[in-house]
């Protein structure tokens, strides 16, 4: 095979461009931060036609693509719908490898959260397993307002 | 309906590698677009219309559209940007398909490119994700693929030894691929070995990270037979979308491909998928979705998957080969990579895929999948459609 790179001296020019960004969450999901800081409350929307319950909530179905929604709180406890093991650590993770992501359906949602699997077993996960949320001692108003899920013993 | 059926007349593909230090960006696409002219013995004079596309954040310049055209010849031509994530290569094809279909172009030059190597891939990737929701949480793609192939294993036992034999034979097929980038056999002890990223996925279970790109040239029925004695002709596109944040995907069931297999063989006449297609190009980033994603395409029954891979069946010189490229595990240059699955259908088609060629092909599917669990597909054939 000939060896297209043999007279090639690799250049590379950097860049460090850096764009910051600050997202507006909107007055929905605003609803549901201020809940969950203020109240370690877990608030979805429920459609008035197809009756599903959103987690994160929602200003209009996806389903039925209509406004007609009415706030419900859900339970901070539910089902473990499926999960992975991160082994190798990323400089975009925020936490150190080997964390565990879980999608977490809350009981009385149709939809799941992501968020993390805490004090765990790794052998011991398994889909179906019922978690609960273990909210943070100090909230702003995040998704980081729940710490992690944890197996209910 | 389409105004006027729509061919493929040529194809081109670059010396696909992890790094590509011998040429930039444009360079990179001209490689690709000279191949399909002259596969397709037009020049740029005959082009009436430029598609192309790339991943967003992957090199950092936006407006590829305009900055390419030293490369893709769009000089004066109208050129047309399209980017979807994952499925930016079967998009460009669906989209290119569709202005030709339209009547409003005769031959559309349709550019899928990546050069993997000038960013984090990974730190891109995350910008897909919501930033409220699911980023704070998130990163990277292939913990999504992961939660997928649980979900999987949990509903039909399938296992990682059934997901490494689809490895296996993606990598045994990309040997015949002159334009793959991993070109040496492995074994299911090799997968099985290999680190694991995120359980159950090995590294040999995902696709690399490629510089390359592809090209392809879309003419209508009233020049095609004249370009080409065999076109590839497109018979019907198909695109779902379906997923806001992670926690809304059906896991372990690709809703989105199940939805456009369905829409393509309604318009196609097919009864029986399996039968009467004769090898597919199926965008599938890791081995599990080689299991999971055939039962969606209704090539194998549900929980079935692992045991029609065993089978053989998807092998080279099996009932259904799947991916004699290689397919994105051998070779994966993102933004390239769904145009690259239809170009492959393509060579199929029109009986050009030299050591990769699957006897008398009549019909080929190629797919382009994007990590947020969407879905190309296209539908390819060697008689000009009925409609």
């Amino acid at each position: 095979m000939i060896d297209i790179f043999a007279d090639v001296e690799p250049m590379v020019f950097k860049s460090g461009i850096n764009v910051p960004y600050s997202w507006w969450a909107g007055e929905t999901a605003e609803r549901f931060f201020l809940a969950l800081r203020d109240d370690k409350k877990i608030m979805g929307t429920g459609c008035s036609i197809c009756e599903k319950v959103f987690v994160p909530p929602r200003k209009v179905c996806p389903l039925c693509f209509q406004e007609n929604m009415a706030w419900v709180e859900v339970s901070s406890e539910g089902v473990l719908e499926s999960f992975t093991i991160v082994e190798r650590q990323l400089a975009s993770l925020p936490r150190k490898a080997p964390v565990i992501f879980g999608l977490i359906r809350l009981d009385g949602a149709d939809t799941s959260i992501l968020h993390y699997i805490e004090d765990a077993d790794h052998t011991d996960i398994k889909i179906g397993m019922r978690v609960a949320a273990k909210f943070s001692d100090e909230r702003s108003g995040s998704m980081h307002d729940i710490d992690c899920f944890r197996p209910v013993r | 309906m389409p105004k006027k059926r729509v061919a493929i007349v040529g194809t081109g593909q670059t010396y696909h590698k992890s790094h590509r230090p011998d040429v930039n960006g444009q360079e990179l696409i001209n490689e690709a677009v000279k191949r399909a002219l002259q596969d397709a013995d037009l020049t740029i004079k005959d082009i009436d219309a430029v598609v192309i596309g790339n991943m967003d954040h992957f090199e950092g310049i936006n407006y590829v559209d305009c900055w390419s055209v030293d490369g893709s010849g769009g000089i004066m031509k109208p050129v047309i940007k399209l980017t979807t994530g994952g499925t930016t290569g079967s998009t460009l094809a669906i989209g290119g398909y569709q202005l030709v279909a339209s009547g409003f172009f005769e031959k559309v030059l349709i550019i899928g490119w990546e050069k993997n190597s000038e960013s984090d891939t990974t730190g891109a990737i995350t910008t897909a994700f919501d930033p409220v929701w699911d980023r704070l949480v998130f990163a990277g793609a292939i913990s999504g693929l992961a939660a997928e192939a649980q979900a999987y294993m949990a509903k039909y036992g399938a296992t990682e030894k059934d997901a490494a034999r689809v490895s296996v034979r993606d990598r045994k097929h990309a040997c015949n691929n002159p334009h793959a980038q991993l070109r040496r056999e492995i074994t299911i002890e090799d997968v099985l070995a290999s680190p694991m990223l995120a359980d159950p996925i090995h590294l040999l279970d995902v696709c690399p990270r490629t510089d390359g790109a592809c090209a392809v040239i879309m003419a209508n029925e009233d020049c095609a037979g004249k370009i080409t004695a065999v076109p590839d002709w497109i018979w019907a596109t198909a695109n779902r979308h379906k997923y806001t944040y992670l926690g809304d995907v059906n896991w372990g069931e690709l809703d989105s491909l199940a939805g456009a297999s369905r829409e393509i063989y309604a318009k196609a006449g097919i009864r029986e998928p399996k039968k009467e297609i004769d090898v597919i190009e199926l965008y599938q980033p890791y081995s599990f979705a080689g299991i999971i994603w055939i039962e969606d395409l209704g090539i194998a029954e549900r929980g079935k998957g692992a045991e029609y891979i065993w089978s053989g069946a998807t092998d080279m010189g099996g009932e259904l080969p799947i991916n004699p490229s290689g397919g994105v595990i051998a070779c994966n240059p993102i933004g390239a990579t769904g145009l690259i699955r239809c170009a492959e259908a393509a060579l199929q088609v029109m009986g050009k895929a030299e050591a990769r060629q699957v006897p008398d092909v009549n019909f080929a599917i190629s797919t382009g999948f994007g990590g947020c669990m969407w879905s190309d597909m296209l539908l390819h054939g060697k008689r000009k459609p009925d409609f």
